[in-house]
């Protein structure tokens, strides 16, 4: 159960959260379809440290970054994603 | 290879058990094979032995990092079944099964395979409909699958909760009754000492860390015990399909996730079939030592520890005990984690990689142990003729490209949604 | 007199049984201490060769002495009966044995044990899988240990969150301490101890120089400053970032709990963690070491001080270590006779006074089924035997790592103590006191018959099984464990797993930590399931939701259908009525007048702002921007992989304000959908989403009396098929949505959840009037197959996208949508894709839902029924199905086969669309 910063609401459970897909992974609605195809179906899936989209489900809802290492659990950095990280 | 007998065992009980011969031997790598199988667990040892034994390809390699079958065949839950809903699947999975029911005759090693019966259960008239589904689809490809009602289940399993105002009546069940367990790791020692007696070198605390490349070709593999050469190299290390790939620059539609398991202290038996609900995502079944067994979902974020997440365990067994009421006071001996590949469409890969040479077995998801013997036979065929089997053909890696995706949930390609 | 025993001194006031005789007990005994002072050897049967077993400790890692405490569905199997506090009423027994403990049958299973090694199932038992299986019944029924409850728990389990800046588990003189330090700097602090009083080992070694009120005193300063301290509470585990699961007992094993709650889970997330988790004593291997009248010194010496029993009157001590010369001390202080003691080490510094003999080891013990009677021992070589009714044993210590192992921590080798004590952390702890200390004690080669030398007591691993083990090739630690169950049995290895490493290391040549460890898996000591599912259980870990007005349902006496977490109305059937006439009924209502039926549970988003059309063009895979205001239109939303994800209505409220709708089962599904296009896709859209699922309640009123209906509760003409209008009806705000599901003129209408209580009266009252009836899912289901309407779950399976239910002519040709890179590839649209027709029973029957469709019996599968019914005025079975090359065959006849149900219907392909085609009966 990691303690996970929320940069909105501060630390909370990791039960609070859902893992949504690296940040390689998200595909834009316009890209070309051969990107697009790679970008879903293909993972670097690292023994090491990714970059994760993340959600805070069940507090703010709000969309996140980890920057997590999948052997130690450490989480390096929490960033907001979404239009509160637009400015 | 001394054969495994109640009449050696007998002979043993006034010599000191002392003639058995070690199970496998422990050589030295060779500097090149026709075959190197890159991963120990059951999947990988069965390939080699239908290599040596189906293809007389015996002059093969198994590779393992740690120690043999200590990935995710010794981690599971012991389920073996066939029934699924998708036609490629089940007649993989059938072909396995029967397989199975042969197996410890076959490989001389008694892997306690006990087709007692795996059903799953439904909870409305809806999901009878769809549990009929999936026995209509198995019955009418010779796959066994029978419809119990609600009376047919209490009398195989009399400890369920049928009041009417459970949280998730029992209806019925669609059964398998050749479906069941094994003893995992017996799986892959067996599997291994009969390979190694037709010559299989198994090789045990050799990691692989990187392709040996000529042009777009593989040629064998470097390893933390030297290089070694090879005609084909087979990755059968579900789990870590993703990292050992890696090494040779491909990316897998897979992503590795921690699946974790429970066993509670041993008691007398309670629990006498496989008991499943699609409802409830758990699983529950009995060891023969007496300990029930069971698992839920995944931890369905990335991970490549084997380190679970508390309230994921706690949860299955909330369901469980929905289910099964006299679980409560039995107490939780053990919590386990495996690392599991899960692919984007749920089901497994088999077949050549963009590379030449390199073959690759995974994406098993959390389903990996029942396949053992239709893994390794179709992955020999992969691997000693080159092409896949028409069994595995529709395994292929290209099918997430092209759109041919077997999806047995239907969830789609977010593993973690699966 | 020989055995253990205790002089009474008047507390004896509590009765509990064992086995059916009555004992008594005093306060603060253990079921162990209790049994020993009733001079109670014999205790249990261990697991394989169900050998006569007794009390070998007097804590947490017993592996013999383990009994089943209470009755029904209270009864806990496998309590360690150094685990359970006697309390009045106590119900205990033995376990695995028949017919009686004393007489038991399975014990001719110890007389097999030479044909009987480690693995020797992997050995035989061939033949084909189900001649295993009758096998295995025998196996199993002798294999288990106590019976396994058959009835529900009556009791509850509590489950609760907290937060400490230091955990400290342990409450030895270490742990207090550290609990002292830390609190007085101001930490808040959570203490556990799993024993029923604090103390640690000071309770039977008390401490001169920190003085005889040292514990109270420590405990009250710490409640003073408002430490947590909690009693009978195991760290159960320890996950990632310093998460701890505490399992709390609130009542003894078998008790009545007084509030209800027989346990508490704590979920602890702590700043730091202090591990004062101390040592297990490890036993000694020799012939028969695992008779009752073994027992690690330690526990002598517990027993003794703590509960005032004498375990034996006369006593051999055998020990590599200082440790057990305090037991032959407080022996001394009771008056029992220390016979010898077997020291293995040449020479030491001991206390004078005993009868000490060096170089010496134990070989065997010998005595009846209940009681030790005698020892002998290798003396410098030569073999002497002892009288002696007790063997306390002492081979080292082993720290209790477990907890810091789970946290990642590494393990360092003691060569003196020959134990794996705490080394590098992982997470924020640290190990204080007797862990990171352990007594030297060196490695002593056993001196009995490795056969009957027991390493693992409970599962009857002996030194003969390891050896086995490693000839055969299983040398990896792990394998060891495996083949021969060492450390699998409910200690979980506590005390034999070093044991056989030294085994291993002094037969086979290789060091303790080459042979290496397995990895210490929670929990620490075995959780109760209860307790672990805690109060969701009852409701097998699914909450339960409900439809806003589903008291006005309830009052209707409908049958009500599980729908995900929801509860919906299946139909509401009249009395004496089955389910499918109710249907029918209902159905033939909605055809014919007006029915009435609650669809709150839809997804439902309100999107607004300048981009909500935009946005929209990505969620849909249809057209939006062009839908004018006022009017609505059916879409259908992808997945990424080109697939249906979902589908259902958008409908434009205003010139920048949509309302979406989908289905049930996967609102959750798009509320993160939405979000996530909304939030990750386009932050820089100025367009709001809002989840309004629970906010509506709406209701679907359907059939040809419906827009007249509508007229006069809202006092204005219906809008047309597909126009949407904000009303008032009952005096409440609605918008009324002219959708049609069922194929007749048809509306739905939402309003605020509260609040359509109502709406639903006047138009129940109305459809009444109107000869209506409300109507359920079934009905709907009825209705909308014969119209011809997909479903999610049912036809979009997941496995389909849109040319599959021929939904390809209404894609957004401008592309830009979720899925659009998905659509291309080939498979998708290739020949032979299952595809959406209708078929109907050439001679009437029914159609089995789910039924496979092949040409005839025995044929290959081309398709299959996805959703059954009927004509709803008419007679005939009709179905919807997914076939291959659907459209292509119209007119083909196949047959409709489920063999699990023994229906086979001969089917006619034809199209989905039954009922009105031309969609006439949408106008008014």
């Amino acid at each position: 159960m990691y303690q996970i910063d929320c940069p909105h609401c501060g630390p909370r459970a990791q039960s609070e959260f859902t893992f949504d897909r690296p940040v390689e992974a998200i595909v834009p609605p316009d890209a070309a379809a051969a990107d697009a195809l790679q970008a879903l179906y293909t993972r670097t899936n690292p023994m090491g440290v990714d970059d994760e989209v993340w959600r805070h489900t069940y507090g703010c809802r709000a969309w996140l970054v980890l920057t997590r290492d999948r052997v130690s659990h450490a989480i390096d950095a929490v960033r907001a994603l979404g239009p509160e990280a637009l400015s | 290879m001394s054969r495994y007998s109640a009449l050696g065992l007998l002979r043993g009980a006034f010599n000191g058990q002392k003639h058995w011969q070690p199970a496998w031997r422990d050589p030295e790598p060779r500097k090149s094979y026709d075959v190197i199988v890159i991963g120990g667990g059951g999947h990988g040892l069965a390939t080699a032995y239908y290599l040596a034994s189906v293809h007389g390809v015996r002059n093969v390699a198994v590779l393992e990092k740690g120690w043999i079958g200590g990935g995710n065949t010794g981690r599971n839950t012991t389920l073996v079944r066939s029934n699924y809903r998708q036609p490629q699947l089940h007649n993989l999975f059938e072909f396995g099964l029967k397989l199975w029911h042969g197996l410890s005759d076959e490989l001389n090693y008694n892997v306690m395979f006990s087709p007692r019966g795996a059903m799953f259960l439904g909870h409305s008239d809806a999901d009878m409909a769809k549990l009929a589904e999936l026995g209509d689809a198995m019955r009418c490809d010779g796959i066994d699958a029978d419809l119990l009602t609600r009376d047919q289940v209490e009398k195989v399993e009399p400890l369920l909760d049928f009041s009417r105002n459970a949280r998730f009546p029992i209806e019925g069940a669609v059964i398998q009754w050749r479906a069941g367990t094994a003893r995992h790791d017996a799986v892959a020692w067996g599997y291994a000492r009969a390979a190694d007696a037709l010559g299989v070198d198994i090789i045990q605390k050799c990691e692989v860390t990187g392709f040996v490349r000529d042009g777009d070709a593989v040629i064998g593999v470097e390893t933390t015990r030297g290089r070694i050469l090879a005609a084909r190299t087979g990755i059968c290390v579900a789990g870590h399909s993703g990292h050992v790939a890696g090494l040779a620059g491909l990316r897998l539609p897979i992503e590795s996730q921690t699946l974790q398991a429970v066993v509670t202290e041993g008691v007398k038996p309670m629990v006498q079939s496989v008991i499943m609900s699609n409802s409830l995502h758990c699983y529950i079944s009995q060891s023969d030592k007496g300990g029930v067994v069971m698992g839920g979902d995944p931890d369905n974020w990335p991970s490549y520890a084997r380190r679970g997440q508390p309230t994921v365990v706690e949860h299955a067994i909330a369901q469980a005990i929905g289910l099964m009421p006299a679980l409560s006071r039995l107490r939780m001996l053990r919590t386990w984690s495996g690392v599991t590949d899960m692919s984007f469409d749920g089901a497994p890969i088999i077949g050549p990689t963009p590379i030449d040479n390199l073959f690759l077995n995974g994406g098993w998801c959390y389903g990996g142990f029942k396949a053992t013997p239709a893994s390794g036979w179709t992955y020999a065929h992969t691997l000693a003729t080159g092409t896949p089997h028409a069994l595995n053909a529709p395994f292929s890696l290209e099918r997430f490209m092209t759109g041919a995706t077997i999806d047995e949930t239907g969830v789609g390609p977010m593993p973690n949604h699966r | 007199m020989s055995g253990p025993s205790r002089a009474p001194d008047g507390r004896e006031n509590i009765r509990f049984t064992f086995d059916g005789k009555e004992y008594l007990a005093r306060p603060g005994d253990t079921l162990a201490a209790a049994l020993l002072a009733n001079g109670v050897g014999l205790v249990a049967r261990s697991f394989k060769y169900h050998r006569p077993r007794g009390i070998m400790a007097a804590g947490v890692e017993e592996p013999n002495a383990l009994v089943t405490v209470g009755l029904g569905g209270r009864a806990e199997p496998n309590t360690r009966a150094t685990d359970v506090f006697v309390h009045d009423g106590l119900i205990a027994r033995s376990q695995n044995r028949w017919p009686s403990l004393s007489s038991d049958a399975g014990a001719v299973f110890g007389l097999a044990a030479k044909a009987l090694p480690a693995g020797f199932y992997y050995k035989t038992f061939f033949g084909p899988a189900k001649l295993w299986l009758k096998y295995e019944a025998l196996i199993r029924r002798a294999a288990g240990m106590g019976d396994a409850p058959t009835k529900a728990d009556p009791d509850s389990f509590a489950q609760r969150s907290a937060f400490c800046d230091t955990l400290v588990v342990g409450s030895g003189p270490a742990g207090l301490q550290a609990a002292l330090t830390a609190a007085e700097a101001g930490d808040s602090v959570i203490l556990v101890e799993q024993d029923a009083a604090l103390g640690g080992s000071l309770l039977v070694d008390p401490d001169p120089a920190l003085g005889a009120d040292w514990i109270a005193q420590t405990i009250a300063r710490l409640r003073e400053l408002g430490a947590r301290i909690l009693l009978r509470t195991t760290a159960a585990g320890y996950w990632d970032h310093n998460f701890v699961t505490l399992a709390e007992r609130l009542a003894e094993p078998g008790a009545v709990p007084s509030h209800g709650f027989a346990q508490r889970l704590w979920h602890v997330r702590a700043g730091r963690v202090v591990l004062a988790t101390g040592v297990i004593e490890r036993p000694v291997p020799f012939t028969a070491n695992d008779r009752p009248g073994v027992m690690l010194s330690r526990a002598v010496r517990a027993y003794v001080r703590r509960f005032g029993v004498v375990p034996g009157q006369r006593v051999v001590i055998a020990t590599n270590n200082d440790d057990a010369y305090l037991t032959a001390q407080a022996l001394r202080e009771v008056g029992a006779e220390v016979v010898a003691i077997l020291d293995a080490r040449t020479q030491a510094d001991v206390p004078a006074g005993f009868p000490v003999h060096f170089d010496a080891r134990p070989v065997a013990a010998v005595g009846t089924l209940h009681h030790l009677t005698g020892v002998t021992a290798l003396v410098g070589g030569r073999t002497v035997a002892f009288k002696a009714d007790l063997l306390a044993v002492s081979g080292g210590f082993t720290p209790v790592v477990h907890l810091h192992s789970q946290a990642g921590g590494k393990l360092d080798w003691n060569e003196a103590a020959q134990a794996f004590v705490p080394g590098a952390i992982a997470q924020v702890c640290t190990s204080v006191g007797e862990v990171i200390a352990p007594l030297p004690a060196p490695a002593v080669v056993p001196a009995g018959s490795p056969k009957k030398s027991f390493v693992d007591f409970q599962n009857d691993v002996s030194l003969a099984d390891i050896d086995l083990a490693w000839q055969e090739g299983y040398r990896s630690v792990e394998h060891m464990k495996r083949y021969t169950t060492l450390g699998m049995a409910t200690d979980q290895g506590k005390l034999g797993n070093l044991v056989a490493l030294q085994r291993v290391a002094q037969e086979q040549g290789v060091t303790v930590p080459q042979a290496g460890l397995t990895t210490f898996r929670p929990p620490y000591t075995p959780v109760t399931m209860g307790l672990l599912g805690g109060p969701g259980a009852r409701n097998a870990g699914a909450h339960v939701r409900r439809i806003a007005l589903h008291d006005r349902h309830d009052a209707l006496g409908p049958t009500w259908q599980p729908a995900g977490y929801w509860f919906r109305p299946r139909a509401y059937p009249q009395p004496g009525e089955t389910l499918g006439a109710a249907a029918l009924r209902e159905a033939r209502a909605v055809r014919g007048a007006a029915g009435l039926c609650d669809v709150s549970t839809l997804g439902k988003f309100e999107v607004s702002g300048p981009d909500a059309a935009a946005l929209l063009e990505i969620a849909c895979a249809t057209r939006v921007a062009n839908l004018k205001p006022g009017r609505g239109r059916y879409t259908v939303m992808l997945r990424e992989d080109g697939l249906l994800m979902d589908d259902g209505t958008v409908w434009r409220l205003g010139d920048n304000r949509y309302l979406l709708t989908s289905s049930t089962g996967g609102a959750d599904r798009m509320a993160q959908h939405l979000s996530y296009i909304r939030q990750v896709l386009r932050p820089q859209m100025r367009v709001s989403v809002v989840n309004v699922q629970e906010h509506y309640a709406g209701l679907a009123l359907a059939g040809p009396r419906s827009s007249g209906i509508i007229a006069a509760l809202t006092g204005a003409s219906a809008p047309a098929h597909m126009g949407v209008v904000a009303a008032v009806i009952a005096g409440v705000p609605v918008w009324v949505l002219a959708a049609s599901y069922s194929g007749e003129r048809a509306f739905e209408i939402h309003g605020e959840a509260t609040a359509m209580g109502p709406v639903w009266d006047a138009l129940l009252a109305a459809v009444k009037a109107a000869g209506g009836s409300t109507y359920g899912l079934d009905a709907m289901d009825l209705l909308r197959i014969e119209k011809g309407h997909v479903v999610i779950g049912a036809e979009a399976d997941g496995r389909r996208g849109p040319y599959d239910l021929g939904l390809h002519k209404m894609l957004n040709p401008a592309g830009g949508f979720v899925g659009a890179a998905g659509l291309t590839r080939p498979a998708l649209t290739a020949a032979g894709r299952h595809r959406l027709v209708g078929v109907e029973a050439i001679d009437g029957a029914p159609i089995a839902e789910g039924a496979m469709l092949v040409a005839r019996e025995g044929a290959k599968v081309e398709g299959h029924v996805t959703a059954a019914g009927r004509h709803v005025l008419g007679e005939g079975g009709i179905a919807l199905a997914l076939l291959a090359d659907g459209p292509d065959r119209l007119g083909a006849e196949f047959l409709a086969t489920s063999p699990t149900r023994g229906m086979h219907t001969r089917v006619r392909v034809v199209s989905p669309h039954f009922y009105d085609p031309a969609g006439e009966r949408y106008r008014d």
